[in-house]
């Protein structure tokens, strides 16, 4: 993936916005003082009177968003991963998901990819604690395009939905065209040794991984899971029975995430041993965000380990 | 205020009286005090105040009314149901399975109302969303919630109170039921919010405070909130918990109680006796 060209999916997120105002008039934008980090700012320029910042309170923002949406309008709530899924949990609770509210949260700086900022701003659980709400949605887009078109999707889509976004720039392996379908896995390579299922920027490592598989005869198929809610059970399923063994890679707590997604599947429907890759019960630190990734085995080199050791 | 209007409201409120204590009574459990306190507030805006039709509780343009301090519901259920939304027979099923009368409002279930809340501070923002949401379509409906005295010590009433008054929203006024008493006790030993008046007008809020059971007060203070402009009003209603039933009156005991057999049928006589008197009089 060296040679593609690196766009945060966060930027998707500010550049879907835009292009969503053009066929939902209805759109509101709200922002608690992160625009230029959540790429709201984008939006703000375009449409100044359609965004409002709620200044240094996520949780009023989405008591906010709630009253909005509930008077019709799509409504998008923007922070960070940890502020949004974190802070504000317990509103979008109980006056987002309960209520059932046409509220997007765009939270973006998820995972340690957030890099020099450090344990207290990189959101490792917010997977899990929003999968745990009934009512909503989860999705994790693994590149520029696809966060893109999972906010146009959204145009179509009423229901509370989480979308998670990154900070760091990552490789853009998808194209301008990509149609994201809602609660459909993407088979992004074909294979039949074992499954490789990832979701947001290991996406691009997992198809690194598989490529370099290749060269020592180990076919791994690569699933991209962009909806960890509601999960595409059939593609899991079928990895399941065709592969016999599955490695769930993501920049997110092993507990609670896509590998505990993907392991409830197999376990009721075809149980075959999963492997989760992804951070240990553990906190992050400072560090670039490459620096770090590498450190906490988020990367194509971890998963051929990972894979190597468990084929044959 | 004329006569005859004070007169149909008392006679309102003693009836949403009355369905709070049936309906906690028979739930065994809920929240009598608080629901009480804010009886009068409800039966004038169901009554006379709020644009809401029970044949259209949906529509776009009503008044919207949210029940932040959404543990008072038996008393919001009950003004509902006298303003023809539901059957006040529904009231009984307080808190039952299968009934849609949940322990604390769910607006998907119940007609009428505007915001599932219960979970204190979380309506007011939602109200916060839906008069931005009446601004940004120059929509001329009013926003009003009701927010316990307690309840504001929750921080994200804060957080809410600086954005309505950045926002400007003079389509929205909040009621705060001033009746100095929580769960664990006095509010001003458990966590004294006061001054209340001046911690909001510090926030850039209309500030109004009232007599909570005076209709004619109420009268003056909505209305006032009407005329003010580019400022969210806050109306202070100096209420007495447990309103309207003797040995419920400012006993902290019956926030969260329901009465047994003996202290239900003393209740229910009371308001019934009070309610006779009330319908006794109307020319």
């Amino acid at each position: 993936m060296a040679e593609l060209t690196r766009r945060a999916t966060r930027e998707g997120y500010g550049d879907g916005l835009c292009e969503l105002a053009e066929i939902r008039p209805d759109l509101l934008v709200l922002d608690a003082d992160l625009s230029a980090a959540t790429k709201t700012s984008v939006f703000k320029k375009a449409y100044p009177e359609k965004h409002f910042n709620c200044g240094i309170s996520e949780q009023n923002m989405m008591g906010v968003a709630s009253g909005l949406a509930s008077t019709g309008r799509l409504v998008f709530a923007s922070s960070f991963a940890m502020f949004a899924a974190g802070r504000a949990f317990e509103i979008i609770r109980n006056s987002i998901a309960y209520p059932r509210v046409n509220v997007k949260i765009g939270a973006t700086h998820g995972g340690i990819s957030v890099g020099e900022d450090g344990a207290t701003h990189q959101c490792c659980e917010d997977v899990a604690i929003m999968r745990a709400l009934p009512n909503m949605t989860v999705i994790v887009p693994a590149d520029y395009y696809e966060a893109k078109a999972a906010v146009l999707a959204m145009a179509d889509f009423n229901g509370p939905t989480y979308l998670r976004f990154g900070r760091l720039a990552v490789p853009m392996f998808n194209t301008p065209d990509y149609k994201f379908e809602l609660g459909k896995g993407v088979t992004v390579k074909d294979g039949k040794d074992i499954t490789i299922i990832a979701s947001g920027l290991m996406v691009a490592e997992a198809m690194d991984a598989a490529q370099a598989l290749k060269e020592t005869g180990i076919d791994a198929r690569v699933i991209n899971i962009h909806t960890i809610k509601p999960i595409d059970r059939d593609i899991i399923v079928k990895a399941a029975r065709e592969t016999g063994k599955i490695i769930t890679v993501e920049e997110h707590s092993v507990i609670g995430g896509l590998g505990s997604a993907v392991g409830d599947v197999v376990l009721e429907e075809y149980p075959v041993p999963v492997i989760k890759i992804g951070i240990n019960d553990v906190f992050g630190h400072s560090g670039p965000a490459k620096v770090l990734l590498k450190e906490f085995g988020l990367s194509a080199e971890n998963i051929v380990n990972v894979v190597k050791a468990n084929v044959k | 205020m004329d006569k005859k209007l004070v007169r149909e409201l008392e006679i309102d409120a003693a009836k949403i009286r009355i369905g709070i204590i049936e309906g906690v009574y028979n739930a065994k459990c809920g929240h009598p005090g608080g629901a009480l306190s804010i009886a009068d507030v409800l039966a004038y805006l169901y009554k006379h105040r709020l644009n809401v039709d029970p044949k259209d509780p949906n529509s776009p343009t009503r008044d919207r009314m949210v029940l932040s301090k959404g543990h008072s519901a038996p008393a919001l259920y009950a003004a509902l149901a006298l303003r023809g939304f539901f059957p006040f027979e529904t009231l009984k099923t307080l808190r039952q399975s299968g009934s849609m009368l949940e322990g604390h409002p769910d607006c998907n279930k119940v007609p009428g109302i505007d915001a599932s809340t219960g979970s204190l501070g979380q309506g007011f923002s939602q109200a916060c969303g839906m008069a931005l949401a009446g601004k940004i379509s120059c929509d001329s409906y009013k926003v009003y919630t009701i927010l316990g005295d307690g309840e504001i010590q929750e921080g994200m009433v804060w957080e809410a109170a600086m954005f309505a008054s950045h926002y400007k929203l003079d389509n929205l006024v909040a009621i705060i039921d001033n009746n100095g008493l929580q769960i664990d006790g006095k509010l001003s030993e458990v966590m004294s919010p006061y001054p209340i008046d001046e911690k909001f007008e510090s926030f850039g809020w209309n500030v109004i405070t009232i007599n909570g059971h005076d209709f004619s007060q109420m009268e003056k203070a909505f209305d006032a909130a009407e005329r003010v402009i580019e400022k969210p009003t806050l109306i202070i209603l100096k209420t007495t918990k447990g309103k309207g039933v003797d040995y419920m009156e400012n006993a902290v005991e019956w926030h969260g109680k329901a009465p047994g057999e003996e202290d239900y049928l003393r209740a229910i006589k009371q308001l019934r006796e009070h309610l006779e008197e009330l319908e006794g009089g109307v020319e």
